[in-house]
């Protein structure tokens, strides 16, 4: 009935066109949002920039360390600290997070305690990163006695990455085709054979990837270190590895975001400068990390197309 | 034989992966036990009052204040900056996430798509620490100057801005788990909608997101856990004041902040202000697991399809 009453002043070319205009606007308000947040992207990148250019482009500014005048303070001590801290991270990250993927995609099946682990696995993914600061503090540093140490430092991040290289162990073994593991069986392979000479090497590029992307998310992090007590004034290095490897893994430490929080915490401008700069080193390190797995993830996907 | 020693390399090998796997449980564990073991410490600590009625002081009282000599230990004013930040997040975080998932997922050529998630996938790799920077260096200020040209005065500490932030430094997570919900909805629903002559503006509103629906839900509850454990934008950019109210324009404390004020300073093993930092993070974690149990029920809710 409406539409007849309608049809006296009803024209579908307006009407169409009406249609068609509205869905072309939201299609350019789509693309707006997404400038939009681009623009915010690039505006703290243009921020940091100016703003701590005057120590960005001195090469004092990585060869000291901290100090209270801010035009001698540097971050030596902070990336030699964020090296050290995120070497201890990879290490332990890889430890627990490569086999418990291979586990979870080429044993474990929908079998029960497979499902557990793998609930449990997405379940520490969403805990917040301070939570796996009061843990390492409540822990490591005083029920096992680390200290506030680079080996605790490393622990905490190993663990808060282990969700990341999990996930993507198992989506990179899952894209081998099943073919190449019944080949290997066919010859008489282990199944540990096969995954050792024919599923790992061919998912290693995609292991990467996840690796690459989830240490750059824990160079980054903050607050699960500021809470086992990382230090924010370190006036020298870590002990060497090559003197002593013990030593090394007991030395207090610091690291960048965390040099950064100490310099954007004071009142004083000449110290947002640095923290400003300190910030533009880890924007860089950011990026430089997307840009390589980026680039891993692109080649492997054009190396075996299967 | 060596056929044999083969098969037990095998079954070695399956028994040492099992272990290695089993030791994500093993954190889990050590992650609840800690935090219980030290927040029962907490409530049965002298400095709070003793077992039963500290954690109605936790409850009722409305300051907090255990580093203080006087010491008040209601956790209300913590909880409340965390919500009032998570809030603010939430309001820039899911229309601009919605539009930005619809606008990928129902328009965006391929071309376009894979031109922007890589520098979404680097927003999200941003050290949050540099966007407390910002938050408090270049955010505040120019709203600082905006609000002035209304006559309202913003304090250089305050829950907008950081909550602004964070509502644009979550979106690339929340906008890739709608898109994922979206890109979940099978293709008939949306050919039957063009059949009927629909726009894709029309089909994605009406159709695609309607049946979407439980799983946006969880990526945005997804987000809101993330927002009240976000940590470093907080704590350099939203003041160290805890207070209970409802003026974004002042400055509070969420309790991830609280967490890094306390930490910061030498604590004692064993003090009472050592104890409070995982009493609160034992809150945190509640809160953030309601949250992501939610999520997770009303994302098993949306395998429907």
């Amino acid at each position: 009935m409406q539409i007849e009453e309608k049809k006296v002043g009803f024209d579908i070319n307006y009407y169409i066109k009406k249609v068609k205009f509205s869905d072309k606007s939201f299609e350019l308000f789509g693309l707006f949002c997404i400038f939009l947040v681009m623009t915010f992207l690039f505006a703290v990148c243009l921020d940091l920039l100016l703003d701590g250019l005057v120590r960005i482009k001195d090469k004092n500014f990585y060869l000291s360390f901290p100090s209270r005048f801010p035009q001698e303070a540097g971050i030596l001590s902070a990336w030699v600290g964020t090296i050290y801290v995120m070497a201890g991270a990879t290490f332990w990250a890889i430890v627990l997070g490569v086999p418990t993927g291979i586990y979870l995609e080429e044993y474990g099946g929908k079998g029960k305690i497979a499902r557990i682990i793998e609930a449990n696995i997405s379940n520490l993914a969403a805990v917040p990163s301070i939570v796996y600061g009061l843990l390492a503090l409540g822990i490591f540093v005083y029920r096992f006695g680390f200290g506030e140490s680079i080996l605790t430092a490393g622990l905490t991040l190993g663990i808060l990455m282990l969700p990341v290289i999990v996930v993507s162990t198992r989506e990179s073994i899952r894209r081998i085709p099943i073919s190449i593991r019944e080949a290997a069986y066919a010859l008489g392979a282990t199944r540990w054979e096969t995954i050792f000479h024919h599923v790992l090497p061919y998912s290693i590029g995609g292991i990467l990837t996840g690796l690459i992307i989830g240490i750059s998310r824990a160079i980054g992090e903050t607050a699960p270190l500021i809470t086992i007590g990382a230090l924010t004034f370190i006036a020298f290095l870590p002990t060497p590895i090559w003197e002593s490897f013990f030593e090394m893994l007991k030395s207090p430490f610091t690291v960048l975001p965390i040099q950064m929080y100490n310099w954007v915490s004071r009142p004083q401008e000449e110290f947002h400068t640095n923290a400003a700069a300190a910030g533009f080193v880890l924007l860089v390190l950011a990026f430089l990390m997307n840009a390589i797995a980026f680039y891993i993830r692109f080649r492997v996907r054009r190396k075996y197309q299967w | 034989m060596t056929i044999d020693i083969k098969k037990k390399m095998d079954s070695a090998v399956h028994v040492f992966l099992m272990i290695v796997a089993a030791v994500s449980i093993l954190i889990t564990f050590a992650i609840v036990w800690v935090l219980i073991a030290d927040t029962v410490k907490f409530f049965s600590h002298e400095e709070g009052g003793g077992f039963p009625l500290s954690i109605i002081r936790f409850f009722t009282e409305t300051e907090w204040t255990p580093t203080f000599l006087n010491k008040q230990i209601g956790i209300w004013p913590l909880v409340n900056g965390t919500f009032m930040i998570a809030l603010i997040s939430m309001l820039i975080s899911v229309p601009l996430g919605l539009i930005v998932a619809v606008y990928l997922s129902e328009y965006a050529s391929w071309k376009v798509r894979e031109t922007v998630k890589p520098w979404l996938d680097f927003l999200e790799a941003v050290p949050t620490v540099v966007y407390g920077y910002f938050a408090l260096l270049f955010i505040t200020p120019l709203l600082q100057k905006i609000l002035l040209n209304f006559g309202i005065e913003m304090q250089g500490m305050n829950a907008l801005s950081p909550g602004i932030v964070i509502g644009i430094m979550i979106l690339p997570f929340t906008a890739s788990m709608v898109e994922d919900s979206l890109k979940g909805v099978p293709q008939d629903l949306r050919e039957a909608s063009y059949a009927l002559g629909s726009s894709r503006l029309r089909t994605a509103f009406l159709v695609v997101i309607p049946a979407a629906k439980s799983g946006i839900i969880s990526a945005y509850l997804l987000g809101f856990s993330r927002a009240i454990g976000e940590t470093m934008v907080v704590a350099v950019a939203a003041g160290m004041y805890p207070q209970i109210t409802a003026n974004p324009l002042e400055p509070i404390q969420t309790i991830t902040g609280y967490i890094v004020q306390v930490a910061l300073g030498d604590l004692p093993y064993g003090s009472f202000e050592y104890l409070s930092i995982f009493a609160a993070g034992f809150a945190l974690f509640v809160i953030t697991l309601i949250f992501n149990s939610i999520a997770v029920y009303l994302k098993s809710k949306s395998m429907g399809y």
